[in-house]
């Protein structure tokens, strides 16, 4: 099963190795992990993602990372009432005779076109990753050339901040 | 008025009451050694950067206080990585400080560079990189603080070159601010309630000591709780003389090499108290079927450790002297005569099967038989010295026939297994209580791991006494070798013309050569009394195995039994 973690940390160098040296040490699975600033300057706030077997398996992967000196909270979002997004930067092949039909799918996705030229879209999307799952594969028939997405952020609908929970 | 940075390292020593720092010279430190001279510091000079990391864990395990290593940049750092992997998995309170090339020369390759806080990252409980100065006293405090406190460990800081010539205003920060490091002392008082109640349910419990007992020195605590409820204890190798070899409630060491009693006990106990240990698999062997018939309670500082390796049904998270405490006070309130009616009969059944099968080896021989050597040697000592061993065959004997008295006598590399780890250790432990009998006991392979070592001992001239049980094979190997792989001895034969006595000789320290086994006992007791520091090697019977053996994948009752 996926969990989603937020984990807050200290904004130093040298966390984030700190973080995936633990991760490989221990073997533990990791789907993605996406790391910003926060409200708070010295804080950095960590969306990992996480496979487990089963809750004992991610207990031990709370209570590892816990032990960092640099990790400051660890909250288990997952079985939370809480928004999560990703974001995705598709670039596809657009010919001048292909582009309406492009235009009507990233409409309908409510995605952004950000830039175009001869050959080719650039095209954006924000939400849940089986959104993006399905606008992908739609594009896939007119070929998509790259693409580039950011692994999910959580936030807990919650009225409390992460930090005080 | 302004210091340099190397200048403001001494001022941190000695506000953390740093008395020795063992450690080797080189280009990124030259600043640093030069403040040392100045100050005409304590300083211990090994003859290789593992034996100072070694030492200044030998140091810690000992006196319980903090050791401090330094090396230089680049091969300096990465010859520590041994040591410090052993300090990280015997929970070791160590300082290393390492150099780093100038700030503008990082990440460029340059001479001598290595990523030292990447390559330490998995075996230290913290590290960090210094690239300015005025961060140096606030990492110092911090240093120290995460290394002593909690679970223990070894830091690592890591300070490029130009920041020991930096200048700056020197303030020590009293105290230190870090959010994310709280080590939990007291936990949940509920839980060890919940302990007494299953205690008194139970009627076969079984204490499993191990090293946290020594860490946080609560072996006095541990013995009046066992002296009162007359409930037997187990031991693991960290564990051995936290409860006295001599207690009739002890049945010593279990696991793969454990006592045929221990071992039992662990198999037929219904509440089994693991205190400070970690469930590693050398003791567990087979962990689904560890203790099959016990609801298992783990007392332990580290939550991480909790349900880690076996399912506790009760966690005591906190300090053992606070939970130890706690339990004392609960358990100290139903008189010792109601304890004893409800275990006497189940450590009685134990002491049978310690009765029935101890431990044991052939003593009709010409021969010198290793555990013969150990018994000699745990009896000359009545069980007091502080022992260090290495890795191998004499380790498991030591750990079987050394009647360990006391804690923090027997200096092992348990966790990580370090072959090479007893001689260095044994200059740390010497240095550190220069009053203690300090004897190490390697194999003929370990030994050579560091035998340059020698030449620190000699010429500190630390009366520290080196048995070298000597089989000529890497024991241990050849034993798997012999029960498992066919006899196949495939690189485990040590024969050598080589000769220790004329090698530690050359090196500057007194030694013989122990052939008959009537002399033993008089020339060993001679040798621990010699003033200076003297080694004897003796030549064992090269098949002999270590047993009782629990071989992988077997249950803990499942012994290969012999002798």
């Amino acid at each position: 099963m996926k969990y989603t973690l937020a984990v807050l940390v200290e904004n130093k160098p040298g966390v984030l190795t700190h973080i995936s040296g633990l991760i490989s040490r221990r073997a533990f699975n990791i789907e993605s992990l996406i790391a910003g600033y926060t409200e708070e300057k010295d804080m950095t706030r960590i969306t990992m993602v996480v496979e487990a077997g089963d809750e004992c398996e991610l207990e031990q992967v709370i209570n590892q990372l816990s032990k960092l000196i640099d990790v400051i909270k660890i909250i288990d979002l997952t079985g939370q009432d809480r928004i999560h997004r990703e974001l995705a930067l598709i670039k596809v092949t657009a010919p001048p005779a292909r582009r309406a039909e492009i235009v009507n799918i990233v409409e309908i996705f409510r995605a952004h076109i950000v830039d175009v030229n001869k050959e080719t879209m650039i095209i954006e999307l924000t939400g849940e990753e089986s959104k993006i799952d399905a606008m992908c594969e739609l594009f896939e028939d007119y070929g998509i050339k790259e693409i580039v997405r950011t692994g999910r952020v959580a936030i807990s609908r919650a009225p409390t901040p992460a930090k005080e929970m | 008025m302004k210091i340099s940075g190397a200048q403001a390292i001494i001022q941190c020593f000695k506000q953390e009451n740093v008395e020795v720092v063992f450690g080797y010279p080189g280009g990124a430190v030259l600043t640093l050694y030069d403040a040392l001279y100045e100050a005409n510091f304590p300083h211990i000079l090994p003859r290789h950067e593992q034996g100072a990391v070694h030492a200044a864990d030998g140091y810690a395990r000992a006196t319980g206080k903090v050791g401090v290593c330094i090396a230089t940049s680049g091969p300096g750092a990465t010859n520590l990585i041994t040591g410090i992997a052993t300090a990280y998995m015997d929970s070791v309170p160590i300082v290393a400080i390492t150099g780093q090339v100038s700030v503008p020369l990082i990440g460029r390759d340059s001479f001598q560079e290595a990523d030292t806080t990447g390559i330490t990252t998995p075996i230290t409980k913290h590290n960090y990189l210094i690239k300015n100065v005025n961060e140096l006293p606030r990492v110092f405090k911090e240093a120290f603080h995460i290394a002593r406190t909690g679970r223990p460990g070894p830091v690592l800081i890591d300070i490029a070159k130009d920041v020991f010539a930096a200048m700056i205003d020197f303030e020590y920060p009293q105290q230190v601010s870090l959010r994310g490091y709280i080590p939990i002392r007291e936990g949940d008082e509920q839980a060890i309630a919940t302990v007494y109640e299953e205690l008194l349910q139970a009627q076969k419990p079984l204490f499993f000591v191990g090293g946290g007992l020594n860490l946080s020195d609560t072996s006095s605590m541990a013995r009046k709780i066992v002296s009162h409820t007359g409930i037997p204890v187990v031991s693991s190798l960290m564990g051995l003389g936290c409860i006295a070899y001599d207690d009739p409630c002890n049945f010593g060491m279990i696991g793969m090499h454990g006592t045929y009693a221990g071992n039992m006990a662990t198999t037929e106990t219904d509440l089994l108290l693991g205190l400070g240990v970690r469930f590693d698999d050398r003791v567990t062997s087979q962990v689904d079927d560890f203790a099959p018939k016990a609801k298992i309670i783990h007392f332990d500082i580290d939550p991480a450790e909790i349900n880690k390796n076996v399912r506790a049904q009760i966690g005591v998270i906190g300090d053992l002297k606070w939970s130890l405490a706690k339990l004392y006070e609960m358990i100290s309130k139903r008189p010792s005569s109601e304890w004893e009616k409800q275990v006497a009969p189940w450590r009685e059944q134990i002491l049978s099967w310690k009765s029935a099968k101890p431990l044991s080896y052939n003593r009709n021989t010409e021969k010198i038989m290793p555990q013969e050597i150990i018994e000699t040697i745990s009896g000359l000592t009545k069980g007091q010295a502080i022992i260090v061993t290495d890795v191998g065959q004499h380790q498991m004997w030591t750990a079987q026939f050394y009647h360990f008295q006391e804690p923090r006598t027997l200096l092992t590399s348990g966790g990580l297994g370090t072959m090479g780890y007893g001689l260095p250790a044994a200059i740390g432990a010497k240095v550190g209580l220069p009053d203690k009998q300090v004897i190490c006991i390697c194999g003929d392979g370990g030994f050579m791991m560091n035998c340059q070592e020698l030449m620190t001992i000699a010429d500190l001239n630390l009366p520290v006494k080196i048995i070298i049980i000597n089989n000529q094979s890497l024991g241990m190997v050849a034993q798997w070798q012999r029960k498992f792989y066919q006899g196949h001895y495939a690189h485990s034969r040590l024969k050598t013309k080589a000769d220790f006595v004329k090698m530690a000789e050359a090196m500057g320290v007194p030694a013989c050569r122990l052939e008959s086994k009537e002399d033993m006992p008089h020339i060993i007791s001679e040798v621990l009394k010699k003033e200076g520091p003297f080694l004897v090697d003796i030549r064992i019977p090269e098949e002999e195995d270590v047993l009782p053996m629990v071989p992988s994948g077997a249950r803990l009752d499942q012994m290969i039994m012999g002798g």
